[in-house]
Formats: structure tokens, C-alpha cells, sequence
């Protein structure tokens, strides 16, 4: 009875929570160094200079530069022209610490102050002794469990994972989202900075998911986090990323890329909740290789951001890859999250499954974006989507766009997609058992999200319950 | 005590801008007592259920619906419940994803004063106690509310909150509606195991039948609107011989 012993932690954890703009806040920002506005070459080599990095990696920044300033933004889906890059910064460098720290004590007070301000989960009480936390561009707090050290588990803030583990990081790095792939995605080539390193080891599983908190922190900042994780043959793990950013006044910018190899027979899960606060442009390209009998689980959360555009995807290029997507997207008044999957089936009996859960509310509006491709030769492929929309009101806006691509005979697809409103007799029904009506409407809510949230860990689903609570503000009347 | 009752007094209602439903109901459900509501389709018995619980989709153009002496009309559904109201509905709808043992938890909650909720052991040891008394498995409260369920089983799903929520009154509209005899046995022995000097319950039905596993200690019988005649519990064995038409004369309606 799971049920009855965890009954409903979240409903004591939203009582009594005081329904302010809780992430309406900024600590003063101090730097260390901070780029001029803009994109251009002088602000790339000096990111490498300050990196104190490889030549190749500095080579393949300006190539990467190259490569976003010929392929330009992209001309479909959601619009950008909110995006200006003269005023954003590229790259900065907090104040007083460089690299990562090894316990929370040397974190600094004012950066432990905002996640506390934050909410963010006694990270450092609790297993998460591996937490990696990002401060502006760079990671400030990095601790692996020496378990997982003895494993030759490697969880690293990126730009230390390049530095100690030179070869892996050469090997693998920008192999599954070259800057070629998309505009974005050579735009964070060109200025990566920060992102988690992980490298788990043939055979190994680490049994408490490793985790990363980051957080913005600044007017008009660039977050250009460059993920890169490796699964060796056989190993099983499950990386965890939470974002919560603080408020500010300009058009910012976040484009994150996230490179997952799951190699022959490892299982790997990356799961993250994302609240961006409202002003955020959030372009992420993530993407994974998974080789024969592997399985890969993205979970994908996005709220808060004015525009987000976020397609996680699996390439299943070996026999029996596994490749699944749980998404879930709040789309409040203004905003417009276009998300979706991309599931390539490259292989024989190749199965993928993708459950999208998307909320509108008000003007917001969310896009179901998806593709399964069937290529030839992969023979008996299995591929099932379904998206499900819940509308908050008669104002809120959603669209699908599935595009099926399959040349073998013997593949089998299935795609499902409902829309529904919040429907008043289900209120009415909560209501005459004592709820209030905010309570029911986010009762119902929580009901709907169900299916992909019991997938994460408890304190991330207490935080994404708290963080939806807080978007559905006002939507009651 | 003597205005702890649920009474209906002089209600008139209708759907915005249509025809009168409710053409003057008077009634009086006093605490500890199980009354019947009888009447023929259209009579207006499930409208009156819901207008009592707070729907929103009615329009009351007269009259009171005073809970132990306090108009309710003024109040949303949740305050009214808060006050000790529940409806069984006829048609129990379906909240996919909230699981019943979670549900019920923030409802007990949600009567309870801020710092008091109750105890996971209470909760759990009064879960037990209303799944026994409708000789239902645990594993319902796992379950998603009404996900999935037969029509029978959202009944007794109805009768489970009312065991663990502990209404000072209730309303059950037709719970025996579509259930085969069984699952009657079942229903009327959940709602036994509620009755008692704190309990007023009004259950609305058509059929006699209930009435042999649940012995009202009165009935009304309601037609067009109205609550036209009351007696003891013969009355319903009567109607169902003679019909509602036999009433109808009887009353001059």
C-alpha cells in the first residue's frame, strides 16, 4: 500500500505555501568576468582563453560560429523575433570561485541563499551527494559519492570533464548533435559553457540518480550548457536535471545542447524539470544514440519561458534499442511551448514509445511537434505516440503536428492524440467533497500530468506539483 | 436540538432562462433519520439533489435550503460540504490520474482546521473500516477515482466516501440505479453502517426495491416539482402496487 504511506506529501508541502511570485527575486550579481553583448569572434576566443582550453576545442567554437552565422534562425514553428543577440552576454564567470567545490560549505553564501530562497530540495542532505549545481555559467558545487568514484563513475561539470578526461571527451563530444544539426545547436557549440560530464562505466549502475541543479541568475545571460553523457556496454543509470530561474527584466536566452550515447545493452534515463521564468527564449537540441538492446528514457518538463522549442530524440541505430519520451509542458498566458519527440528507428525490432501531456492556460498556446521515422531495413519496428492536451479555459490554444515517415512494410505505429477542457463536472464533483475550487482544477491537473510524473523521483514530482500550482495562478474565476 | 435537520423549504428552481423544475419543495430530513424521496422520471428529485449540493448549472428563483438552521444557498459547494453535506451522485464522474486514498485524504483535510490534519494511521485504520463495510478489497484505494470502473462500483465508490467523510447528511441520488441485486446488498449495507443519531440521509429512488435492504423511517413522494404527500414506509410499498398516478388522485395534483 504505497499509496497510503506516501499519501499526498505534496498537499502538506502546498498547504499553508504562499501564492506570491515565489521566483519573482534576484540576489546582486557580482562577477568575476562578464563578456561584451553579443556574438562574435572576440568573445569566443576570449571564453577559451578564460577556459584556459585545447586548441581544437577553440577551432571548433569558430567553425561552430561559422556555421550558426551562415545557417541563420530557423524559419518554422514558434516566433523569435523577441530573440536579439546584441543584447545578450555569452559568457559569464562568477565572482570568487573558479571550478567546482567539493561540499556545500564552500558554496557561496549568497548562492546558497538564492536556492534556498528558491525551494530547492535539501539537495545536500539527502543521497544527493553527487549533486552538481550550476551558478550562472559555470558549475560551482560538484561532489560525487566516493561509491560511484570506486565505480569509475565520472560526474563532472563539462569543462572539467574535458580538462581531466581529455580522450572519452574528444571521442564522443558533439558525434550525435554536430553544430551542422541546427542553428542553435551550432550557436552553443560556438559558446558552450558549463553542462554536466557523466561516463558510467561497462557494467556499472549507479543505483541514486545523479543529479544537477542550475540556475540563472542575471539580466540578459546566455545559458549555453553543454551536456555530454555516455553510457558504457551494459551500464544503468538515471541523470536528473532541475531549473528553476529567477526573474529579470530583458529577452533572455537559453540554448542548452544535450548529447546522450547509450551504448549495447545500457539503460539510461535523463530526466529534467525546467521552470523558466517568462522572458526566456529556451532552444534545447537534445538528442540520443542508442545502440543495439539499450534503452533510453528521456523525461522532459517544461514550464515557464516565453518560447521554448524542445525536441527530445532517440536515434535507435542498433537491433532492439529502446527509445521513449515522457513530456509534459505548461503553456501559461503569453507563452508558447513547442515540444514534442523525434524517434528514428535505424534498426531492426527497434521499439520507441512517446506519451506528451501538454496544459494551456489563458493566451498560452502548446504545440505537440513529433516525428517517427521507420528507415528501410528496419524490419518489424514497433513505434506509439500519444499526446493528450488539456485546455485550462476557452482562450488557451494547442496543435499537433505528427509527421510519420516509414519505409518498411513490416513496421507498426500507432498515434493518439485527444483534447480535452477542464471539464466542470469533474470540478463541481471535487468541490462537493470539500475542495476548493483552486484545489480541485489543480487536483485535476496533477491527475492528468499522473502518468508521466510517477515516473520521477518523489521530490522532483513534489516540486513539479508546487511549480504547476504556481503556473495555474489566477486561472481560477 | 431541535432545528438539527436538513430542510427544504419552498424551493423553486429552473435551468437559466427555462421552465420551472422545482415548484415549491418542502422537506425535512432531521438528523438520525434515513428518509425516501420517490417520484416518477422529470418529477425533479436528482435536480433537487444537485441544487442542495451547489451546482452551478441551476438557478434558484425562491425559497431556502437550511442546514441546521443556516441558509446554504449562499455558499459554494466545497463550504457547503465543509458544513456537513454530501451528495452521492447518480453519475459519478471520472478524475483520471487522482488516486482514492489521496483524494480522500485532502477532502478529510480540507474539513479540518489548518495543523490538525489527520493522522496517516486515522486515515488509514477509517479507510479499512469503509472498505470492510462493503466487503471491497483494498486494492480499490490504489485505484484512480472512478478510472475504469463499472457502473456498479462507482456506486459503492460513492457509498466509500461517504463512510470515510462522515457527512452530518446526505443525498443518494438513484445509488441503486443499475445495480443487480448483489451489488444492492452491498450498497444498502455500506449505508446502514452510516446511520445512526448523527446521520440524515435522504435517498432518492424509484423503485421500492432499496427500501426492503434500507428501511426508510419515512418517505416523500415528489411529482411534478413538488413534494406532494409523505407517509410512513408503507407509503412506498403502496406506490409501488398502485403507481404514482394513484398518488396524484389521492393528493389532487
Amino acid at each position: 500500500m504505497s499509496d497510503l504511506t506516501n499519501v499526498n506529501p505534496d498537499a502538506e508541502k502546498l498547504q499553508g505555501m504562499e501564492h506570491t511570485k515565489q521566483y519573482d527575486f534576484r540576489l546582486p550579481e557580482e562577477y568575476f568576468y562578464r563578456s561584451e553583448k553579443g556574438l562574435n569572434k572576440r568573445v569566443i576566443e576570449k571564453i577559451s582563453y578564460f577556459k584556459e582550453e585545447p586548441e581544437w576545442m577553440l577551432k571548433f567554437r569558430l567553425k561552430a560560429l561559422e556555421i550558426a552565422e551562415k545557417k541563420g534562425p530557423p524559419k518554422w514553428g514558434p516566433d523569435l523575433s523577441g530573440l536579439n543577440f546584441e543584447n545578450i552576454y555569452f559568457y559569464i564567470r562568477p565572482n570568487e570561485h573558479k571550478g567546482t567545490v567539493d561540499s556545500w560549505e564552500e558554496v557561496p553564501e549568497d548562492v546558497r541563499e538564492t536556492y534556498r530562497r528558491l525551494g530547492v530540495p535539501e539537495a545536500e542532505q539527502r543521497a544527493l551527494a553527487g549533486v552538481g549545481a550550476q551558478y550562472e555559467s559555470e558549475m560551482v558545487y560538484h561532489k560525487l559519492k566516493e561509491e560511484w568514484e570506486k565505480k569509475g563513475v565520472i560526474f563532472l561539470d563539462t569543462d572539467s570533464g574535458l580538462k581531466e578526461h581529455p580522450e572519452i571527451f574528444k571521442e564522443y563530444f558533439s558525434t550525435v548533435i554536430p553544430p551542422e544539426d541546427n542553428y542553435f545547436a551550432a550557436v552553443n557549440s560556438a559558446v558552450w559553457s558549463g553542462g554536466s560530464f557523466v561516463y558510467v562505466p561497462e557494467g556499472v549502475e549507479v543505483g541514486v540518480p545523479l543529479q544537477a541543479y542550475f540556475l540563472l541568475n542575471a539580466q540578459s545571460i546566455g545559458q549555453f550548457e553543454r551536456t555530454l553523457i555516455i553510457g558504457a556496454p551494459g551500464s544503468k543509470f538515471h541523470y536528473i536535471e532541475g531549473c528553476t530561474a529567477p526573474a529579470y527584466n530583458t529577452d533572455s536566452f537559453h540554448s542548452g545542447v544535450i548529447e546522450i550515447i547509450a551504448q549495447d545493452n545500457s539503460q539510461v534515463r535523463y530526466s529534467t524539470i525546467q521552470n523558466w521564468s517568462h522572458n526566456v527564449y529556451n532552444l534545447v537540441t537534445q538528442r540520443a544514440l542508442v545502440h543495439a538492446g539499450a534503452s533510453m528514457g528521456w523525461l522532459d518538463g517544461n514550464l515557464g519561458s516565453k518560447v521554448t522549442m524542445k525536441y527530445p530524440s532517440c536515434y535507435l541505430v542498433g537491433e532492439r534499442a529502446h527509445g521513449e519520451v515522457l513530456s509534459i509542458a505548461f503553456a501559461g498566458d503569453g507563452q508558447h511551448q513547442d515540444a514534442g519527440s523525434k524517434m528514428i528507428h535505424a534498426a531492426p525490432h527497434t521499439t520507441s514509445s512517446v506519451v506528451s501531456k501538454s496544459i494551456s492556460k489563458g493566451t498560452g498556446r502548446s504545440s505537440y511537434r513529433g516525428l517517427v521515422q521507420i528507415y528501410e531495413g528496419a524490419d518489424y519496428a514497433r513505434s506509439n505516440v500519444e499526446c493528450d492536451a488539456l485546455l485550462l479555459d476557452d482562450v488557451a490554444r494547442t496543435d499537433t503536428y505528427p509527421y510519420i515517415e516509414i519505409n518498411e512494410k513490416t513496421a507498426h505505429i500507432g498515434h493518439e492524440a485527444t483534447v480535452s477542457k477542464l471539464d466542470d463536472e469533474q470540478i463541481f464533483y471535487l468541490m462537493s467533497r470539500g475542495l476548493a475550487q483552486h484545489e480541485a482544477m489543480a487536483l485535476i491537473v496533477r491527475g492528468f500530468l499522473d502518468p508521466v510524473a510517477k515516473e520521477l523521483p518523489l521530490e522532483y514530482a513534489v516540486e513539479l506539483n508546487r511549480l504547476i500550482e504556481l503556473e495555474m495562478e489566477g486561472s481560477v474565476g | 436540538m431541535s432545528n438539527a435537520t436538513l430542510e427544504i423549504r419552498n424551493l423553486h428552481a429552473r435551468i437559466p432562462g427555462g421552465e420551472p423544475i422545482l415548484r415549491g419543495v418542502d422537506l425535512v430530513v432531521p438528523r438520525g433519520e434515513v428518509h425516501a424521496l420517490m417520484g416518477p422520471n422529470g418529477s425533479g428529485k436528482s435536480t433537487l439533489a444537485k441544487i442542495v449540493a451547489g451546482d452551478a448549472s441551476y438557478e434558484v428563483t425562491d425559497g431556502q435550503v437550511l442546514l441546521e438552521g443556516e441558509d446554504v444557498l449562499g455558499l459554494a459547494p466545497d463550504e457547503r460540504a465543509r458544513a456537513g453535506l454530501y451528495l452521492a451522485f447518480q453519475y459519478p464522474v471520472e478524475v483520471p490520474g487522482v488516486g482514492i486514498a489521496n483524494f480522500l485524504r485532502l477532502a478529510l483535510n480540507a474539513r479540518r482546521p489548518e495543523g490538525e490534519e489527520i493522522g496517516v494511521m486515522d486515515f488509514y485504520q477509517k479507510l479499512q473500516t469503509a472498505v470492510k463495510a462493503l466487503d471491497w478489497d483494498e486494492s480499490i484505494l490504489e485505484r484512480n477515482l472512478h478510472e475504469g470502473f463499472s457502473g456498479g462500483e462507482k456506486k459503492r465508490s460513492e457509498i466509500l466516501q461517504l463512510l470515510v467523510l462522515e457527512p452530518k447528511y446526505a443525498i443518494l441520488d438513484e445509488t441503486d440505479s443499475g445495480l443487480d441485486i448483489d451489488a444492492l446488498k452491498v450498497v444498502a449495507q455500506g449505508v446502514n453502517a452510516a446511520r445512526g443519531p448523527d446521520f440524515g440521509c435522504l435517498m432518492i429512488t424509484h423503485y421500492q426495491r432499496l427500501l426492503n435492504y434500507i428501511v426508510p423511517d419515512r418517505v416523500h413522494v415528489m411529482v411534478d416539482g413538488r413534494v406532494i404527500t409523505e407517509g410512513e414506509k408503507e407509503l412506498a410499498m403502496e406506490l409501488d402496487q398502485k403507481g404514482y398516478e394513484w398518488v396524484r388522485e389521492q393528493v389532487g395534483a
